[in-house]
């Protein structure tokens, strides 16, 4: 079976444009809200990317963390997780959906277990923040077995070497992070530099499709949309607390920002 | 699960850097990586390096100042009957604790890899004060991270830490305690490895920094060694070493040279209050093992793999997790472990205070106590050492609050 992540990224290249990816997290602020948000951003996301929170996360910014803790306040369970992705997947089964978290509730829950669950809910990929090349070589064959997309990232303290064994490693999608930071960051590095950076690393396998995130707003987005796909997380993730500071409906909110996010990159 | 002779503890890892198989590892995000690398290789380095061992030395002796003294409770042996108890009076090195020995190291190595800021976390403040000294001295721009509470309940070292210009960073997040601080302190790091070093205060986080930490430590039991047969003329074969354990550095600091001999460790985990249901205590109370700060661990965690709440009434205790090597040293059953309340540590404190010339703080009141429970049940030919690592003084309001009255 053909990858879906794959297929996104096939569609947006004849539309000669990047990926829109969105990231937000299951159960932020309610199971169902966050279905709702899935739901309506992803009329103009192409992947969907949906965190499972954890409440020591050691990569996360001020925003995500805000979200993750919401989520867990409200109770937010693995499982609840898996039950918003079928939920999301029966309405929209073609749409690309990967879980992005860490590594101790995979642990927690066996690995094999948790791939099942995956595989049984329609997860595409998988990121995996604190498990690196090397360390997740067999986790990563493991969910290459149950056609789930491993994911890995590259950041610009990867070196060169380095780079090239992780792009040998990995499927269809690799993650570049735009500069040293956690989640939510101020973009602190030019837009051209970190196109030129990601350029080198396209230049070691062109065929893989490389996104990139960390930094990413509407303010930066159409400044880097040579690139294969972009991620936006920490402004999606602000915007639902300042929604539901003014007790606005965030899917509402959110669908709107996600559309002008798209209209800036096609 | 073995541990081998003959091999420093902190070099027992397989290639992914794991204890036993199990524990320790790098679970760290791709940005540290390299950070990591680079400083695993340096201090790889730098540990065979006599230039770098001599100036280690030398900061030890002139600076830290060595060696601790080991002194006998005279008082409390007579009071208690059975075993002659004795203390490693740790908290006599410069700043008042062991923290000082990991902080001097890393400032060094800083020095070596040509940075100019430094930055860690801290939970009782000993941690961040002894860094921010350290820096001072060295000329490092130091930057400490601390939970919110931790700085509300340690207020001493938090101005000892202003006093030597270091900036404290209050964390807002989760308990605002140290599990949160030591969060916040990788978060930053993450975001500016490039110019910063980061020191973790104690012996848990990525690989490299237990190893730092350990054997930065390691000066308490490479003279407590001596002392003893100075003492005894050997290394008796009844012997026991009581430390507590939060992270875990004063104990791998003070057993680490008895690794290969009879001597027996028993390391003593913050039961919390006893009325509570929360404590931080993964060894004594069989928490599962789960991935925190980039280690894997016994951890404090619900069923799901969520970090679960502590309590302790010591700051420095209070972290849900334990370093690896403990973990390693608890299933190879070299060291058994146990806990003590909040209320068993005030009155270790107490009655030490009261009967002798050391007033220790309540990390090492935890390990006091054990001592109190053991030793009118041991023969008199026994010895127990404990490892007094801090001093009550900056737990000063705390026991005012508990007890009604401070002593010293």
């Amino acid at each position: 079976m053909k990858s879906k992540i794959d297929l996104a990224f096939k569609k947006c290249k004849k539309e000669k444009r990047p990926a829109l990816i969105t990231y937000t997290v299951a159960g932020d602020n309610t199971k169902n809200n966050s279905l709702k948000i899935l739901n309506v951003i992803s009329k103009h996301a192409d992947i969907l990317e949906l965190g499972f929170p954890h409440n020591t996360p050691i990569a996360d910014g001020g925003q995500i963390q805000g979200s993750s803790h919401r989520a867990l306040r409200n109770g937010i369970k693995l499982k609840d997780v898996f039950q918003i992705v079928k939920k999301f997947k029966v309405s929209n089964p073609s749409k690309p959906l990967i879980l992005m978290g860490y590594f101790n509730l995979i642990y927690q829950s066996g690995e094999n277990n948790f791939l099942k669950s995956c595989k049984d809910s329609g997860v595409d990929g998988l990121i995996v923040v604190d498990l690196p090349y090397p360390e997740n070589k067999n986790f990563a064959k493991k969910c290459k077995k149950k056609s789930i997309d491993f994911i890995q990232l590259l950041s610009p303290t990867t070196s060169k070497e380095r780079m090239r064994k992780i792009i040998n490693y990995s499927r269809n999608m690799i993650y570049y992070i735009s500069m040293l930071s956690t989640t939510g960051g101020k973009l602190k590095v030019s837009p051209r530099k970190i196109l030129h950076n990601y350029s080198k690393i396209k230049r070691i396998n062109r065929k893989k499709n490389i996104v990139i995130g960390f930094g990413i707003t509407n303010k930066t987005i159409a400044s880097l949309k040579k690139a294969d796909g972009l991620v936006v997380g920490s402004q999606l993730c602000k915007t639902i607390t300042n929604s539901l500071k003014k007790r606005l409906n965030a899917a509402k909110v959110l669908n709107k920002m996600v559309y002008n996010l798209k209209k800036q990159i096609i | 699960m073995k541990i081998k002779k003959g091999i420093q503890l902190i070099d027992q890892h397989d290639k992914n850097f794991m204890y036993g198989g199990k524990f320790g590892g790098n679970f760290i995000p791709e940005t540290l990586k390299k950070p990591i690398d680079d400083l695993t290789k340096l201090f790889t380095k730098l540990r065979k390096n006599k230039s770098f061992l001599k100036e280690r030395d030398h900061y030890f002796n002139s600076y830290v100042g060595t060696p601790t003294p080991l002194i006998k409770l005279e008082n409390l042996t007579a009071h208690l009957g059975g075993a002659q108890i004795y203390a490693k009076v740790v908290s006599e090195a410069n700043g008042g604790a062991h923290k000082i020995y990991n902080a001097t190291v890393h400032c060094l190595i800083a020095k070596r890899a040509g940075k100019k800021y430094i930055v860690g976390d801290t939970g009782a403040g000993y941690a961040g004060k002894m860094l921010s000294m350290a820096a001072k001295k060295f000329g490092l721009k130091c930057k400490i991270f601390m939970g919110a509470k931790d700085i509300k309940r340690q207020r001493p070292n938090v101005e000892a830490m202003r006093k030597n210009g270091a900036t404290i960073v209050p964390v807002k997040t989760g308990s605002q305690t140290l599990v949160d601080a030591v969060s916040e302190c990788m978060r930053y790091w993450v975001s500016n490895c490039d110019t910063t070093h980061m020191c973790v205060g104690s012996t848990v986080g990525p690989n490299i920094f237990i190893k730092i930490c350990a054997w930065s430590t390691a000066q308490i039991s490479r003279e407590l060694v001596k002392q003893v047969i100075e003492e005894f003329g050997k290394i008796p074969k009844k012997i026991k070493l009581l430390n507590c354990v939060g992270g875990g550095s004063s104990a791998m600091g003070f057993w680490n040279e008895f690794m290969d001999t009879d001597a027996e460790f028993i390391g003593i985990e913050a039961g919390g209050p006893k009325n509570s249901r929360l404590h931080a205590a993964p060894l004594t109370n069989g928490a599962k093992i789960g991935i925190l700060h980039g280690a894997a661990q016994y951890v404090v965690q619900d069923k799901e793999g969520q970090i679960g709440s502590t309590e302790s009434i010591s700051a420095g205790l209070d972290y849900p997790g334990i370093s690896p090597l403990h973990c390693f040293l608890k299933d190879s059953k070299r060291a058994k472990y146990t806990s003590a309340s909040d209320e068993e540590a005030l009155k270790a404190y107490q009655l030490v205070s009261k009967l002798e010339n050391i007033s220790p703080s309540l990390e090492p009141s935890h390990a006091f106590h054990e001592a109190i429970r053991l030793a009118p049940k041991l023969k008199s030919s026994e010895i127990i050492i404990v490892n007094s690592c801090g001093d009550s003084t900056k737990d000063k309001d705390i026991i005012k609050k508990k007890l009604g009255t401070y002593i010293r």
